[in-house]
């Protein structure tokens, strides 16, 4: 980076992108070459900041002013007064919701004051698409200290860091790269899993995206380290742009003999290919996504078999996600002792987190394990948005549960997240407020569960389909006390005679609700009444005459003509009509309708 | 199922990306992958074709295309709308976005709408929950959407069609 | 092999390492019920899915339960089969399934034979807690087989026998979650894919999700009809197998019962399919035998090896799958249609009456007979050879159906002149059984000498490829034997690459060969009945005065009054059959 004066990153990540981001860095080079800058200040793509929420997100180096919500027409400003006389630019700073001030660089922003970033390290940072970059950051410099190693010391020191698996189940990664290493085989492979499904978490697509060779580097130490000379990416192919920043840095690897043949002269052969998902969550589960890769039905089997014993084409096959792999060089880079002084006792290092829903900073945030909850969503995420009540927050996708208050200061590690309920899955964490109805959140994620169902094994096929309709049931106002009993007989069922991963934690979200909500359920079956009042057949909307001005607005966005009334008199709801979308309630600025 | 023959272009794509995976069985993902992408979906006529050419059964084609969501049987529309129906997106309303769709295209999710210029489908995260609740149409992210917005959505679409 | 030692409901077990719990079990007189699973001991047919999950059993120390049929038995386990959270996980497990299936009970095909009621009754299921939505899906009817996937339960064992053994490949596991089912490809109807109606998966379906079409009534018609003159025959292996239906040892013979039986239905006449099997002897060896001695003049046109062409679901199969070897299996027709081609010429006009007036009934171990008489080249005028093939199963229906005690039977004889056979034509029924009978002709023929030997030990077997080498007289006869399509595709991917030595080969499709047709009682996964139907076979062979085919006097008196001489010009066109390259079904269809 030392040639530029200046260096202008853009997020490229997808988030961003969809806000136009990659406009901005052109708009950003004609800009430059405009004013005879392109010599000395280079902009550069990079991959997610994490701070989606306030997208698209601009930062300049060296003085780390940190610009948010930046659009095409910003750029002239940008360039005309940062970068050529060098006056911020105020409008586009953070501003400080606490303090009202303005913040200019990430140091200072809550969001990032709590991070600790291993395998987010160069998102932000660097041009995935440029391998120097990435070499020039200690990249490689692992898998060059690796090589000289016998593979038997680098397992050890991945063992000795605690680190486990970050794709849900939290197996320790470096027992299972030594049982993949003591087999016996002609052929092994390495296989990352990227075939992220969970909804609401996008953790390895932002690493891909940000940071492909971390992901490579650690792919051909797990390689080395296990005896296996060929690697396989199984990613969903609906991550268009993390495929194409893969492929570039796989070639760049390539040239650069950190793959192919005798790499940097060691004598260790390994290539990595890619293979695409297509759509099932299941593919998530090992066995699965081994048969998906061997262009099988993504169908999970009985394990043992174990893949680190007969996985890809029966050989012995150690998986891993994105996240944990991104993790690798780093242990190597900075020693065992500092990856294990962050984090908790077994839960070692740092854990990447999509967090979402109703919290005011949305985005991708690394914590050290062992932060609470409440520092996540309070400090990091900003609270709760609109000043509403924190109600839940959900961990761990599908196969999790619902948190609650008194779960806000349990310091998040692997361990504590099952023992209250629910799990630390892939990452994903949504928060909740007031508004949302937990049922409802049951069976949200149960319909995804149905959808996701490869439908091999009875429990998973039918018991969820018939948990789902008893939810229906429910929330539809048709529910009795004794399905809400029959809900917790049939998910514990489910729980323990599921094939796959997948099954067996199906019902978490139902069984955390019922749990920590019960009365929520009970309101649903007794009173018929949806206390978040989102349950559309439990509820209607109704306008108070006393506080409706008689603007007309609601009554010229409902979509069915249910509104009528005279202009400057009280409208009125026909409930026949109604079809209860709400769309009167968002619109009314008189706080005229209720949902009752 | 009505019959009808593959046009040449259709056979000849069809032969070259089975040809460029050795006509290998067990690349039949990677196979259908491309030959969607080449040809827009994967009717009857071409899956069998794969089959024959991968040297397998068709039952086993079929059998993998309904199993994986990214694979379609049935032409998209000229606007493909996807709504995000990933955790952030629902909690912040999506649902009730599709509800809007649903209702104003007249199609269900998976259909495309008799003139052949919408169809619909759920997607899980598409990763851009800072904008959500999300809807691409095409490869254009609409983000923070109300079910009001979903008029000017679809209005944007059929004048874009018309020019 | 090392042996382990594990605890299951507090008995010590011993067993070799490797051995499932639900074998560990067994040993101990433990049985776990199981639904999906399904194993046909010593023939290498098992499908073990794992999903069901009816077998789960409790480990200590684990926090799931695990499916015992699937999971290794380790030494030191503690497992429990029916603790209080097995019974009622297992009991939750069959009420979905039950929840997702018809409450047809009542009138289903597979009332008393299904193997999930059997489990409902086992576990003591007095009510479903759950209720719901059904999946429903349209029937299919083809000319042989019967889907009704309303009561498909995804054991995928048809999917196992089709794919695996048969290697058919018709039907697969579409879709996912409650919406996945076993199917054709693009769900189309079994008339319109390469399915051979082996009806393997109908005798492994554990519902009535896969059943045979039912021809009884159209039977019944034809008996009640004073107009019609009504005759049956019935394939060798049905007489070994149709006892079961009746509760006797698996392996009883009833011919002699069997033939009362169906004269006590009303048939006019009770003839033998086995005498056909005398006469395929006859066309097919001479066949066999003319193409040998080309060969042996150097010939090089001549097509070797020749393939045995009785059994409608191997023509289908070959048709479909290996059209560019058509030319190979020998063209004379199966028994079941020499019979419908003799008995509407011969038999009608000794009779004095109309072919249109007179109905061949034929009781088969086959579900794909039921097709083959259907084909349009098996018929006069729209009049076919065989008008309706019964099973097996379907006979035993009828019978209880009139009312017939069939343990107080007399047994009785076959009538004649088409119920006459030897014991080569019994033997039909069995893998190898075919290749056996025309050895004993073609030897004779061929050597013009006395068999010094009637036996053919290295012929028989369940082996699923076997070969032997028989002297001529001091020319070796290369034979090769296949039961199986699976094993069948093999021997055949040899002949295409010409690495096939054989000069005869035999292909039956069923396990067993027809003693395990898609026809017979349901043997529920229980390989010694196929053994015991096939002891049988050789025993009736055994007993049999004659044991060649061409010994048989009616069938000498045939050819001297009818057809002449075998491959004679009318033995050619009433005997023999061409077929068809349908390799190309999918392909165009106006």
């Amino acid at each position: 980076m030392a040639d530029y004066k200046m260096h202008i990153l853009v997020c490229g990540g997808t988030g961003c992108r969809a806000s136009q981001s990659d406009k901005i860095v052109e708009t950003f080079k004609t800009e430059l070459e405009m004013h005879g800058l392109d010599d000395e200040v280079k902009v550069v793509a990079t991959g997610c900041f994490g701070f989606c929420e306030k997208g698209p997100i601009v930062k300049i180096i060296p003085d780390n002013t940190f610009y948010v919500q930046a659009g095409v027409v910003d750029v002239k400003d940008i360039v005309e007064e940062h970068i050529i006389k060098g006056r911020p630019l105020k409008r586009l700073l953070y501003h400080d919701p606490a303090t009202k001030s303005q913040v200019t660089d990430t140091a200072h922003i809550d969001f990032y004051k709590k991070q600790v970033r291993i395998a987010l390290r160069n998102c932000g940072f660097i041009n995935p698409e440029n391998i120097e970059e990435y070499i020039a950051r200690d990249g490689y410099a692992a898998l060059g200290s690796v090589l000289e190693m016998k593979p038997s010391e680098a397992t050890q020191m991945v063992k000795d860091s605690g680190l486990r698996g970050r794709g849900g189940g939290g197996f320790p990664t470096g027992l299972k790269w030594e049982i993949t290493a003591k087999e016996k085989s002609d052929q092994k492979y390495v296989v990352c899993n990227a075939d992220e499904g969970d909804p609401g978490a996008f953790m390895d697509r932002s690493i891909l995206e940000g940071d492909p060779h971390s992901v490579i580097e650690a792919m051909a130490i797990c390689g080395y380290c296990i005896g296996a000379g060929k690697g396989l990416v199984y990613i969903r192919a609906e991550y268009p742009l993390a495929i194409n920043r893969l492929k570039i840095a796989l070639n760049q690897a390539r040239e650069f003999g950190l793959l192919g043949n005798d790499i940097l002269g060691s004598g260790f052969d390994f290539d990595i290919d890619i293979r695409y998902g297509a759509g099932a969550f299941v593919c998530g589960e090992e066995t699965a996504l081994i048969h998906s890769m061997e262009g099988y039905r993504g169908e999970p089997t009985v394990k043992p078999p174990f893949p680190s014993v007969s996985g890809y084409l029966g050989k012995p096959t150690n998986v891993n996600n994105v996240e944990t792999f991104a993790n690798i060089p780093v242990i190597f880079n900075k020693g065992v002792e500092w990856f294990k002084s962050i984090g908790t006792e077994n839960s070692r290092g740092t854990k990447v987190f999509a967090l979402a829903g109703k919290v005011n900073n949305v985005g991708l945030i690394e914590v050290p394990m062992g932060i609470t909850l409440r520092e996540v969503i309070f400090d990091i995420g900003g609270g709760i948005r609109g000043g509403k009540k924190f109600k839940a927050v959900q961990t761990g996708g599908p196969s999790g549960g619902c948190l609650t208050e008194q779960h806000l200061d349990t310091p998040i590690d692997y361990d504590n997240l099952i023992a209250v309920g629910s799990m630390m899955g892939s990452g994903g964490m949504i928060v909740m407020d007031e508004d949302d109805c937990m049922v409802s959140i049951a069976k949200f994620y149960l319909e995804f569960t149905l959808d996701e169902s490869c439908g091999k094994c009875t429990p998973c096929r039918i018991g969820n389909k018939r948990l789902h309709e008893i939810l229906v049931k429910i929330t539809s106002g048709n529910g009795i006390e004794e399905d809400i009993e029959r809900l917790r007989v049939l998910g514990n069922v489910i729980k323990e005679t599921s094939l796959c991963g997948l099954g067996q934690t199906s019902p978490n979200p139902v069984l955390s609700t019922l749990d920590n909500f019960y009365d929520e359920y009970l309101a649903h079956v007794n009173d018929k009444k949806c206390p978040a009042g989102q349950c559309k057949d439990l509820v209607h909307y109704e306008i108070n005459a006393n506080a409706c001005t008689g603007c007309t607005l609601c009554f010229r966005n409902c979509p069915v003509g249910a509104i009528s009334g005279e202009k400057k008199m009280p409208h009125y709801i026909d409930q026949s009509l109604c079809i209860k979308c709400g769309v009167c309630f968002e619109k009314c600025r008189f706080k005229a309708i209720s949902i009752v | 199922m009505p019959k009808v023959k593959l046009s040449e272009y259709a056979t000849n794509t069809v032969k070259e990306v089975c040809a460029s995976f050795n006509n290998s069985e067990g690349e039949l993902i990677n196979v259908l992958h491309q030959v969607q992408q080449k040809l827009g979906y994967l009717p009857a006529e071409v899956q069998e074709l794969v089959a024959k050419e991968l040297n397998m059964s068709a039952a086993k084609v079929y059998g993998v295309v309904t199993f994986y969501s990214f694979f379609t049987m049935v032409p998209q529309g000229e606007n493909p709308i996807s709504i995000c129906m990933g955790t952030a997106c629902y909690v912040r309303g999506a649902e009730q976005v599709l509800d809007e769709f649903k209702r104003q295209l007249k199609i269900e999710v998976g259909e495309t709408t008799t003139d052949g210029k919408f169809s619909l489908s759920a997607l899980r995260c598409v990763g851009a929950c800072g904008l959500a609740p999300v809807v691409m149409v095409g490869e254009k992210v609409h983000g923070r959407v109300a079910p009001t917005d979903v008029r000017k959505i679809i209005s944007e679409c059929k004048d874009g069609c018309l020019t | 092999m090392d042996k382990i030692e594990l605890t299951i409901d507090n008995k010590t077990v011993e067993v070799s390492k490797g051995t499932t719990i639900l074998e560990a079990a067994k040993t101990i007189g433990v049985h776990i019920p199981t639904l999906c699973h399904m194993k046909l001991h010593d023939m290498g047919i098992e499908n073990k899915p794992g999903g069901c999950r009816v077998c789960v059993v409790e480990v200590e120390g684990r926090r799931n339960l695990a499916p015992a049929c699937v999971t290794e038995a380790l030494n030191g386990m503690k497992i429990n089969t029916h603790s209080m959270r097995v019974v009622n996980a297992r009991r939750t497990v069959t009420e979905l399934i039950i929840s997702d299936h018809p409450y047809e009970c009542l009138t289903c095909a597979k009332a008393g034979n299904c193997e999930l009621q059997q489990l409902a009754q086992d576990l003591g299921i007095r009510e479903i807690h759950y209720e719901g939505e059904k999946s429903v899906y349209r029937e299919d009817t083809s000319p042989a087989i019967i889907r009704d996937l309303d009561k498909c339960i995804m054991c995928r064992r048809c999917e196992m026998m089709c794919n695996e053994v048969q290697t058919v490949g018709v039907l697969s596991a579409i879709n996912r979650g409650f919406q996945a089912v076993v199917s054709p490809p693009f769900e189309q109807n079994l008339d319109h894919s390469v399915c051979t109606y082996c009806g393997q998966c109908v005798a492994v379906c554990p519902t009535g999700a896969l059943t045979e079409v039912d021809h009884t009534p159209a039977v019944i018609r034809a008996l009640s009809d004073p107009s019609k003159t009504v005759i049956v025959q019935t394939a060798p292996a049905v007489r070994a197998a149709l006892g079961e239906a009746f509760g006797l040892e698996p392996g009883t013979l009833v011919t002699g019962k069997m033939a009362a039986a169906l004269r006590r239905l009303g048939f006019d006449f009770v003839f033998d399919t086995d005498f056909a099997a005398d006469l395929t002897i006859m066309e097919e060896g001479t066949e066999l035998l003319g193409r040998l001695s080309r060969h042996l003049e150097g010939d090089e046109t001549v097509k070797l090896p020749i393939l045995t062409s009785c059994c409608p679901a191997w023509v289908n199969f070959f048709e479909h799958q290996f059209p560019d070897l058509k030319d190979i299996p020998s063209s004379a027709k199966s028994p079941q249609q020499m019979f419908g081609a003799i008995a509407k010429t011969y038999f009608a006009d000794k009779q004095k009456i109309d072919r249109k007036e007179l109905v061949v009934v034929s009781i088969m171990p086959c579900v794909a007979k039921k097709y083959e008489c259907s084909r349009e080249e098996f018929s006069v005028d729209g009049n076919p050879d065989v008008d309706y093939a019964l099973t097996t199963r379907e006979l035993a229906a009828l019978i209880k159906l009139a009312n017939i005690d069939f343990h107080v039977l007399p047994d009785e004889e076959f009538d004649h002149p088409l119920g006459e056979s030897t014991g080569a034509g019994v033997i039909f029924g069995a893998t190898g059984g075919v290749i056996e009978a025309a050895v004993r002709t073609a030897y004779e023929l061929y050597t013009k000498k006395s068999l010094p030997r009637l036996d053919f030990e290295e012929l028989r077997g369940m082996e699923g490829i076997r070969e032997a080498t028989i002297d001529f007289d001091g020319l070796p006869i290369k034979i090769g034997i296949a039961h199986g399509l699976g094993n069948a595709r093999k021997l055949l991917e040899d002949i295409q690459s010409g690495k096939s030595q054989f000069h005869a080969i035999e292909i039956m499709s069923c396990p067993g060969g027809c003693i395990g047709g898609g026809g017979q009682p349901y043997h529920r996964s229980n390989s010694s009945i196929l053994k015991k139907r096939q002891m049988a076979i050789y025993s009736e062979d055994k007993m049999k005065i004659l044991r060649k085919s061409h010994e048989n006097p009616y069938i000498i008196k045939l050819y001297e009054e009818f057809l002449g001489k075998p491959m004679s010009e009318k033995a050619h066109h009433l005997l023999h059959t061409n077929y068809f390259d349908r390799s190309t079904i999918f392909e165009q269809e106006d």
